[in-house]
């Protein structure tokens, strides 16, 4: 134990330098080494141990090595037999049973964060419940506890648990918010839900990614996970279940409800559908998961993503305006064939869906 | 007479290389085509590159991106490193072993067809223009036939499950030949440490390639004839093609890298002129660790939700092959230590690898943190990981041993500022592209994207990877240049063209006769040749006296059977059944002839043998 202690204790000053080297790069909304929460601060903190003993055996290897290299090229014309060496014990003995103290140090973390990470919050009253269901290529976040859905924006109160049970509804995705904690697969299927909670101790939006292979637009499948304080979160949700009014024009009710609606809910209308929610998109953080409402307005990228869904998320299982659906369960729906005064009514009407928390 | 009941069968040109059973042909035959393969595959890699050089780029559509990257790992995996290292396999083990040939060379020459058979058919789907593209691990649902319409998937199914044939027979093949062909007094403690990798390597062949055809089976079963295997709406578990693809995939990685491991201890003791440091702990190390290959299947499933007891079990046995890896790096550096190294291009590769290798070898270890790998996996983190122990270790194990034995496979020497300006470029490249891609991996760049936003950070770390990715493609070019070059370079190879040769292959011409050795070598050692050269003798002590050598005839039946499941595949995915019954009547109806005519082979007098019979 002494000893474990000791080598530890050399090593904090490497770990401490690799920590500061780690997170000079990326964006602290997306980067896995400026975590921003507890759990992905443990990972984080196994990452730098893990990185400060493999840096050591690194250097280790590498100065023997160009030792090596240089003390025994051989010179020209040299044309001596050098002795040949069976082996050596004590030698053996020493590179086999430093690596094995070097793994028992890394060892005995891992499985405790194993443990410890996987800790399930379901039943706890204190933890805010989420179901997560990944979509090709949208997430859909629904609230069991409050009766609510939405999508893209995953909107938590900070200095809660929060659990979530992750389910696909088509092909395996993976659910990863990086400076927030490691990543969880989708799985569709019986018996293969998966749990996974996190914490958010600031407030802020954090970028989340689909980390596996699901089709075209896998790369494009992001989300954001907005915290918010506890206050701000109840009144979301108090905003989320209040009532929506229609479009106020007809004919652009008319194809909203013909034409969006057949897939899409929003409010109290055709609730538990298959495609985004579309209560409060005015408020969110972007449109399509990739349409930044923070560099153009809410209503352009709403109008982009409503005549070109298809050229913006290739594979996607929405038609837009002119392309039918060529890929996945949505095979063959055909293109909404929106006229440019609908298109612009459904974007403006949809803007404006902005809530209050 | 014996020797005289069979009239001795003889092709030339184009039919010698359809028919030949001789395993340093097939050796050849392995090497271009895996060859060729390394060449698209690597070509592949370029085009992801070039579409990866700058965000939201459009070089490449996302339907063609994955297909790609589909391709890349599965040509390169299967099609390219595979065969290159079966050219090794079969160029080399017979000769080391003092053997005349494989135990099977029927079926060496049927193990190389249909693995041939499977890559063409793979690859042709590019021209079909059904490409597979749910990525070399093909995980349903998306592989499955809701997700993955058209024949893609098929062609990778019916590709691998051929080429598998192949590498399975190769397998039994070796383990055959390792165990019962070795020349008198080579004990298994005499074997040279190549020997010893491809003889675990076959091993594990044999007990992970039947995996992965039934996968296969099951899959193309799930697309073809609407089984439910994985089909989870109908009560099928897509988790269970991860299990069975890892079962599979792991010791798949150890099947790659244990030859190169073999190459380089082999590579490293010659040129340091030094006996292999610790060699039975080299054995013993190479036994664990494909031991343990099969017993951590589940690291790379980390996030699939197996829950904490699965995750810190599997953690715990990834870790531990640390340990005997560790132990063969160091009795690498340590054969180094007191040596007189010379640097040649096969050396400069051995020498480039061990660090590299090293730092492919340590991410492993920080991937099999479990709770790290929550971050690491499917990120950029791992494809560094991978590319730095497949390309780093296992290419340049390849690259090795190819500037090593090419005088042996070929007779002519590889010119060596050529091999030195192919190192160093290719090794640049390739720190220069994947280095930084850990990077990119840790501030959250997940892999298989087809491209990123920008804003991200990811922008000039990609830049640099692709430029790093054309360091590479010009490194390899300068490989083919040496090859051709060397080709025009008519100069006669000594037996030993390194002089410090220590195992049995360099006590025979180069190239050798078609027979290896006149007489089968008497091993006294381990290090045979050097040993008898330390004695100052020139060649090996006889095990017998010279006589007729019984050689197999060469036949056309593998390549007919090749062609014929090449047809059935092709048959059976496009519903044509008569073209599928046709092709397996003719698979079958060639191993029935096999089967009914015998051939004894034929008999090289030793009148016949004083003339020189060169292969």
């Amino acid at each position: 134990m002494m000893n474990r202690w000791r080598v530890f204790k050399r090593l904090l000053p490497l770990m401490a330098g690799m920590a500061l080297l780690l997170s000079a790069c990326g964006r602290d909304d997306l980067s896995t080494l400026s975590p921003q929460g507890p759990v992905a601060q443990k990972q984080f903190d196994l990452m730098t141990l893990s990185i400060s003993i493999m840096a050591l055996v690194v250097v280790v290897v590498f100065a023997i090595c160009i030792y090596v290299l240089i003390r025994f090229r051989r010179r020209k014309g040299d044309n001596t037999v050098p002795k040949q060496v069976e082996g050596n014990h004590t030698l053996e003995i020493i590179w086999t049973v430093i690596p094995i103290i070097l793994l028992l140090i890394l060892g005995v973390p891992t499985i405790n964060s194993v443990f410890g990470l996987s800790k399930d919050y379901s039943k706890d009253p204190e933890a805010v419940q989420v179901t997560v269901t990944s979509h090709q290529y949208w997430w859909e976040f629904e609230y069991p506890e409050y009766g609510i859905k939405t999508a893209q924006d995953l909107i938590v109160p900070t200095g809660r648990k929060i659990q979530f049970k992750l389910a696909s509804g088509d092909v395996t995705h993976a659910f990863w918010i990086p400076s927030i904690g490691g990543k969880i697969d989708t799985n569709a299927g019986l018996g293969t839900t998966n749990k996974l909670y996190l914490e958010f101790p600031k407030e802020g939006v954090f970028r989340g990614k689909c980390a596996e292979l699901c089709g075209p637009s896998h790369s494009l499948m992001d989300f954001k996970a907005k915290a918010v304080s506890q206050e701000s979160f109840d009144r979301w949700v108090a905003a989320m279940k209040a009532p929506v009014a229609m479009p106020a024009d007809e004919n652009v009710k008319a194809a909203f409800e013909s034409k969006c609606l057949s897939c899409h809910a929003i409010g109290e209308t055709n609730a538990g559908s298959a495609a985004p929610n579309l209560t409060g998109i005015g408020s969110r953080q972007t449109v399509g998961g990739i349409l930044y409402n923070d560099e153009k307005s809410v209503e352009e990228n709403l109008k982009n993503w409503i005549a070109h869904a298809q050229t913006i998320k290739p594979g996607n299982q929405m038609p837009d305006v002119s392309t039918d659906v060529s890929y996945g369960p949505g095979k063959g729906t055909t293109a909404t064939g929106l006229t440019q005064e609908e298109l612009d009514g459904i974007a403006k009407y949809l803007a404006s869906q902005k809530l209050e928390y | 007479m014996a020797a005289h009941a069979h009239t001795v069968k003889r092709y030339r040109g184009l039919m010698d290389w359809l028919t030949t059973v001789d395993h340093k042909k097939i050796g050849i035959l392995y090497l271009i085509a895996g060859g060729f393969f390394f060449l698209i595959g690597g070509l592949e890699a370029i085009l992801i590159r070039i579409q990866l050089i700058k965000p939201m780029n459009d070089f490449v559509g996302a339907d063609t991106f994955n297909q790609l990257i589909t391709m890349h790992g599965t040509t390169m995996i299967f099609l390219a490193a595979m065969p290159m290292l079966f050219a090794l396999m079969n160029a080399v083990i017979p000769l080391q072993i003092g053997a005349r040939d494989v135990a099977f060379p029927f079926l060496n020459s049927l193990g190389f067809w249909t693995f041939f058979a499977g890559g063409v058919l793979l690859n042709i789907s590019w021209f079909a223009g059904d490409i597979p593209d749910a990525g070399w691990t093909s995980y349903v649902p998306l592989a499955g036939p809701m997700y993955a319409g058209g024949h893609g998937v098929d062609y990778y199914l019916m590709g691998l499950q051929i080429a598998g044939i192949g590498t399975l027979i190769g397998g039994i093949n070796f383990m055959a030949t390792i165990i019962n062909m070795r020349a008198p007094g080579m004990s298994f403690m005499r074997m040279p440490m190549f020997t010893w990798a491809i003889f675990i390597t076959s091993a594990l062949i044999v007990f992970a390639f039947p995996v992965l055809t039934v996968g296969l089976v099951a899959l193309t079963f799930d697309r073809l004839f609407q089984a439910n295997f994985f089909e989870t709406g109908n009560g099928g578990n897509a988790v269970l093609w991860e299990h069975i693809f890892w079962v599979f995939g792991h010791p798949e990685v150890y099947i790659l890298i244990l030859p190169a491991f073999g190459v380089i201890s082999e590579v490293v003791s010659t040129f340091s002129r030094k006996r292999l440091f610790g060699y039975s702990s080299m054995v013993f190390a190479t036994v664990l660790i494909a031991f343990l290959g099969f017993m951590v299947w589940a690291h790379h499933m980390f996030t699939t939700g197996l829950g904490p007891v699965a995750n810190g079990l599997f953690s715990i046995a990834t870790m531990l092959i640390a340990v005997p890896t560790g132990v063969k790096i160091f009795n690498w550096l340590f054969t180094l230590w007191g040596g007189s190294i010379s640097f040649t291009s096969a050396s400069l590769f051995a020498i480039g690898f061990i660090p590299t290798f090293v730092m492919g070898g340590v991410t492993g270890v920080m991937l099999a943190v479990a709770p790290a790998d929550f971050q690491y996996h499917d990120t950029y983190f791992v494809v560094a990981h991978f590319h730095y122990v497949i390309v780093g270790g296992l290419i340049f194990g390849i690259f090795s041993g190819l500037h090593y034995w090419w005088p042996k496979m070929f007779g002519r020497v590889l010119n060596e500022k050529l091999g030195k300006a192919t190192f160093w470029t290719f090794f640049i490249g390739f720190h220069m592209t994947f280095f930084i891609q850990h990077f990119l991996g840790l501030i959250g760049m997940p892999r298989r994207v087809w491209t990123y936003l920008p804003g991200q950070d990811f922008d000039t770390m990609n830049a640099v990877s692709t430029v790093g990715a054309f360091l590479m493609g010009i490194g390899t070019i300068l490989f083919i240049v040496n090859v051709i070059v060397s080709a025009a370079n008519k100069k006669p190879v000594a037996d030993d063209p390194w002089e410090d040769g220590r195992s049995l292959e360099w006590s025979i011409p180069s190239p050798p006769p078609e027979y290896n050795f006149k007489q089968l070598p008497l091993v006294r050692s381990y290090d045979a040749w050097w040993n008898e050269k330390q004695k100052g003798n020139t060649e090996m002590p006889p095990a017998e006296p010279v006589g007729p050598i019984h050689m197999p005839s060469p036949s056309i039946l593998p390549l007919v059977m090749s062609i014929g499941l090449f047809a059935a595949a092709l048959g059976f995915m496009y519903d044509h059944l008569i073209v599928a019954i046709g092709g397996l009547v003719v698979t079958f109806g060639s191993m029935f002839l096999r089967s009914v005519f015998d051939d004894h082979g034929f008999h090289i007098e030793p009148e016949e043998q004083e003339k020189g019979v060169h292969a």
